[in-house]
């Protein structure tokens, strides 16, 4: 199973999405963001990071990379994308997923041990997890408050789109304390929080992380 | 304005130029003068100006410096020692690590988010430079009283400042001080450790060798921010007569140094570069005259070459400029199309802007105009060195005599308990999560253990496991009391806390923060600090890989706190390993290394009462080494372990039951108040198995270090027997409430 991992001049969690990769038994595949070929992948991760320095609105650039044209076009067509934090906003700068992500309430960046409740588990990136289960993942971030309209929220809410929300106080003020969300196909999913750097004990606050990851292998494995 | 080449300089000696303006004094622009045996031209100037200023030249501390050579312990551990961008220690493996702190005080007082920001960009490159990948950032840093208006400008914007580039360069930062005393009310500090990684084969150094080779100028684009920021900013005192200094203070751009570090790594991975320098201090100035005298042959540089932000920048400005994140390499004609392809690829600027020759000066054209024609050494290495006058203050007696012994002894258990608490509160011992949850520290994925923990752990080698713990440690109070004992005791902590992490202490680095030079008591601090640092290496057999100092930190005629901070690096050999700081369960013996004195001067309770004065505590280095022996050779069987400093056992009791969200019932002995706050050093509090205790006090007893059992971790509140008890959930709340009070 190959998993791509995009690199975009400024991404950072690129090595630490291939590392979770390989420990959930995948292979993972630099992407390189000036090359529209996606390398025969079977998924694709857009990590963490500052794409073109996100001087501009986050992941705004990045939207137009090369590199994107394909994943988009694959998106739509059922190639699994998971976006974390930087790849969240691509993937809503995008339009693959709905809503902004606007700077936190408080105005800080915020790294913290975030506790999650996971509230889909039907979509590719999360049928490992149980549906009410608790996870704790790290979260880190300036700009991961989630932002939509009311229509928008009335859809994601109504069919389930809402992957995870933030337990405790609201960190950074996110409409609904939302964390992650999912197109209606479930192929395309956004998480502000990193899994992949909860992946191993020794380095993370957990190995809670690791599920997204082995998710997307047992569906593609299945499939 | 026309230009004012060479040729002009020689034939107009009597021209007056503004050497004063640019921070040299009188005996020093005519050695200039000597040197070339005509005036210098504008060009050259600057240059001088720059590279002669106390932040590059060490004009005042070089002759202290020496015993760092002079009194170097043998060791086989270091492959590259002071003088280059950085020291590098092995580690084993075929791994070395390098390691620097340098300090960014000055520009984050003016500035304090770009000054902060451009600090840690700084100390980036220079780890860079030695061809290692940065892996870890450490930020000691001091601050004015935490409720003082000021603070709150400085303070946030300078945590801001520091998470905004380290965050977005994809580099944790995991450690480092925050301190808050009133000295520091108008000179904040701001200093910055980063640690690299490499192969043995990987090591870069900044020289320029083999006639023909060229000289490429890649990252940012030369603009006029910074110009003269380390002679006109970082070597004066501050004074209220002066024009505003803002545009001295350089302005980052942390996603072109994450850019920059990544096209660097495959440069080197391709091993396409001969020498490589950053730009940071004095700019051009201080990369073409150090690459060059480091060679053997001298240079030749076309200054029109150099990509500009701004068009109208006058040759002088160009060399003098601080623009970040700029890279000079020294790379031969055969691999200089492979080095450009890799620019282009990250999109980095470059441009070849001269090139190697046989000759034995710099020399540095415009338009084809001979601007500067110098020997590179003498701007480089042979700047003035002073032996300033040296005199132990006479306010010093006084200020030894007035002990702690005349502060009313507290005796009840309810008076412990409120000083614990008070304590606890204090902006100096409060909970930081407030600054350090700004910061990322898991970028990498390699964080074993970061702040508050005693030290900072990263992984080297995912294999292997092989891992590098650091702490930064120094205590001006003390210092301030006795800067040679204060300084020892910094080193001494430092080296405590990584061995209290299960590693072994490897290396010494430093960043020595002073006021002025030109004060005969500064530099008697000074002085007295240095040999401190040299004869404590020397005694613990620990090389001193580099350092840095930083004079000028005072405002008016009140200095700071002498603050040499001090950072050692251990190597652990298999992080899995790594002694944490949180005890984890109940049931466990937590016991007391080592013995407790009456130590109050200059500690945590005096400071709460606003007293200063008497003498730090005894420092026994020896003691700190057998106590830093038995924690690693007993590593696996202490559960958790933290070394005791400011506030003394009751306050590491309750860091380490804050840590473990679990309580502690401890029996304290006699003489309570002496051993609940007395700041003694060498000493650690462990938590162990009941199983284990016999074995490991035999392992203490043949370290020759006294155990003393305390009682067992448990419950949730932290009991002291017969005296006092707070719950876990009101400590937290008190000790977690002060900085978001005060700073939102």
């Amino acid at each position: 199973m190959r998993v791509g991992v995009v690199t975009f001049p400024g991404t950072l969690d690129d090595f630490d999405a291939a590392r979770a990769v390989r420990f959930a038994g995948g292979e993972s595949v630099s992407l390189w963001h000036g090359d529209e070929d996606l390398a025969k992948v079977d998924a694709v991760i857009l990590p963490g990071g500052f794409s073109y320095g996100d001087y501009l609105r986050c992941g705004a650039i990045a939207r137009f990379a090369p590199v994107m044209s394909s994943i988009i076009e694959g998106a739509k067509n059922g190639l699994p994308v998971l976006g974390i934090c930087n790849g969240f906003q691509i993937l809503c700068e995008s339009h693959l997923l709905p809503g902004a992500l606007t700077r936190n309430k408080g105005l800080h960046f915020y790294c913290k041990d975030q506790e999650l409740e996971i509230l889909n588990n039907t979509t590719l990136w999360t049928n490992n997890f149980k549906v009410g289960e608790k996870i704790v993942i790290p979260l880190k971030n300036g700009e991961g408050s989630f932002q939509c309209d009311d229509k928008t929220l009335a859809e994601l809410e109504g069919e389930g789109r809402i992957i995870a929300k933030y337990m405790g106080e609201n960190p950074n003020g996110s409409r609904n304390a939302i964390a992650g969300i999912a197109n209606a196909a479930g192929n395309v999913v956004g998480i502000m929080p990193h899994p992949e750097h909860a992946i191993d004990s020794l380095t993370g606050p957990s190995t809670d992380g690791l599920a997204f990851f082995t998710s997307v292998l047992k569906k593609m494995v299945n499939a | 304005m026309s230009l004012d080449t060479v040729g002009v300089a020689a034939k107009s000696p009597a021209q007056t130029q503004p050497w004063r303006e640019l921070g040299l004094k009188e005996d020093e622009y005519q050695r200039i003068r000597e040197i070339l045996g005509r005036r210098p031209s504008s060009s050259e100037l600057a240059m001088y100006s720059v590279m002669w200023s106390e932040h590059c030249s060490y004009k005042s501390s070089k002759v202290h410096l020496r015993q760092f050579g002079e009194k170097a312990p043998a060791t086989d551990v270091l492959l590259v020692g002071i003088g280059e961008n950085a020291g590098v220690v092995d580690v084993g493996q075929g791994y070395a690590v390098t390691f620097k702190v340098e300090s960014h005080n000055h520009p984050s007082f003016i500035e304090p988010y770009q000054g902060a920001a451009t600090g840690v960009g700084g100390i980036v490159r220079d780890i860079l430079t030695m061809g290692a990948r940065p892996i870890a950032i450490l930020d000691p840093l001091r601050f004015g009283p935490a409720d003082a208006p000021d603070t709150k400008r400085v303070l946030p914007g300078i945590v801001a400042g520091i998470g905004g580039y380290g965050n977005c360069i994809g580099v944790p930062t995991i450690g480092g001080e925050v301190v808050f005393d009133e000295t520091y009310a108008g000179n904040p500090l701001v200093n910055a450790l980063c640690i690299g990684v490499m192969r043995h084969n990987q090591i870069k150094l900044a020289k320029a060798s083999g006639t023909g080779n060229l000289v490429v100028l890649f990252g940012a684009k030369t603009g006029g921010d910074g110009i003269g920021g380390v002679s006109v900013l970082a070597s004066e005192t501050f004074g209220s007569s002066k024009p505003a200094k803002r545009p001295a203070v350089q302005v980052g751009d942390p996603f072109t140094e994450k850019v920059l570090i990544e096209c660097c790594l495959e440069i080197f991975a391709e091993d396409l570069v001969i020498g490589i320098q950053d730009l940071g201090g004095a700019g051009l100035s201080c990369a073409t005259s150090e690459l060059a005298s480091a060679g053997a042959g001298g240079m030749l540089i076309q200054l029109d070459k150099v990509p500009l932000r701004d068009a109208n920048l006058s040759p002088e400005e160009i060399l003098m400029s601080e623009s970040q994140e700029r890279m000079c390499a020294v790379v031969s004609p055969e691999k200089i199309s492979r080095f450009l392809e890799i620019c282009k690829k990250w999109e980095v600027v470059s441009t070849v802007i001269g090139e190697v020759t046989d000759g034995k000066h710099l020399v540095i054209t415009w338009n084809g105009e001979i601007i500067v024609d110098v020997p590179p050494r003498t701007v480089a290495h042979d700047g003035p060195v002073y032996n300033r006058p040296i005199k132990r203050p006479a306010e010093q007696d006084a200020l030894i005599s007035n002990t702690t012994k005349s502060l009313a002894v507290p005796k009840s258990g309810s008076e412990f308990r409120q000083i614990l608490l008070d304590l606890m509160a204090s902006p100096n011992l409060a909970d930081k999560s407030w600054i350090t949850s700004q910061y990322d520290r898991y970028v990498q994925g390699n964080t074993i253990s970061a702040s508050p923990s005693d030290a900072s752990i990263v992984r080297l080698d995912e294999e292997t496991f092989l891992g590098v713990a650091v702490s930064t440690d120094a205590n001006g109070r003390w210092c301030r009391l006795d800067p040679y004992t204060g300084t020892q005791l910094a080193l001494a902590e430092a080296f405590r806390n990584v061995a209290a992490s299960g590693a072994k202490p490897l290396a010494i680095t430093n960043c020595l923060n002073f006021g002025s030079p030109e004060d005969p008591g500064v530099m008697w601090q000074f002085s007295e600090s240095v040999r401190a640092l040299a004869d404590g290496a020397l005694e613990m057999g620990l090389p001193v890989t580099g350092g840095n100092v930083s004079f000028y930190n005072q405002t008016g005629s009140v200095a700071i706190l002498p603050t040499p901070v001090i950072g050692v690096l251990g190597v652990i050999d298999d992080v899995r390993h790594a002694i944490p700081l949180a005890y984890k369960k109940a049931g466990l013996e937590l016991i007391l290394l080592g013995e407790t004195w009456e130590d109050f001067d200059g500690g945590e309770w005096a400071h709460l009462q606003k007293h200063l004065g008497g003498l730090p505590p005894q420092v026994n280095l020896k003691h700190e080494m057998r106590l830093g022996k038995l924690m690693s050779d007993a590593r696996d069987q202490i559960v958790a372990a933290h070394d005791l400093s400011d506030g003394g056992l009751a306050v590491s009791i309750t860091e380490m039951a804050l840590a473990s969200k679990i309580g502690a019932k401890v029996n304290i002995p006699e003489n309570h108040f002496v051993h609940l706050f007395s700041e003694t050093p060498g000493r650690i509090l462990i938590a162990i198995e009941s199983d284990q205790v016999d074995n490991f006090v035999g392992r203490a007893i043949d370290c020759e270090i006294t155990t003393t059992k305390l009682g067992k971790t448990g419950g949730d509140e932290i009991n002291f027997e017969n005296l006092f008890s707070i719950s876990i959930a009101e400590m937290r709340e008190i000790n977690s409430a002060t900085l978001p009070r005060l700073f939102g």
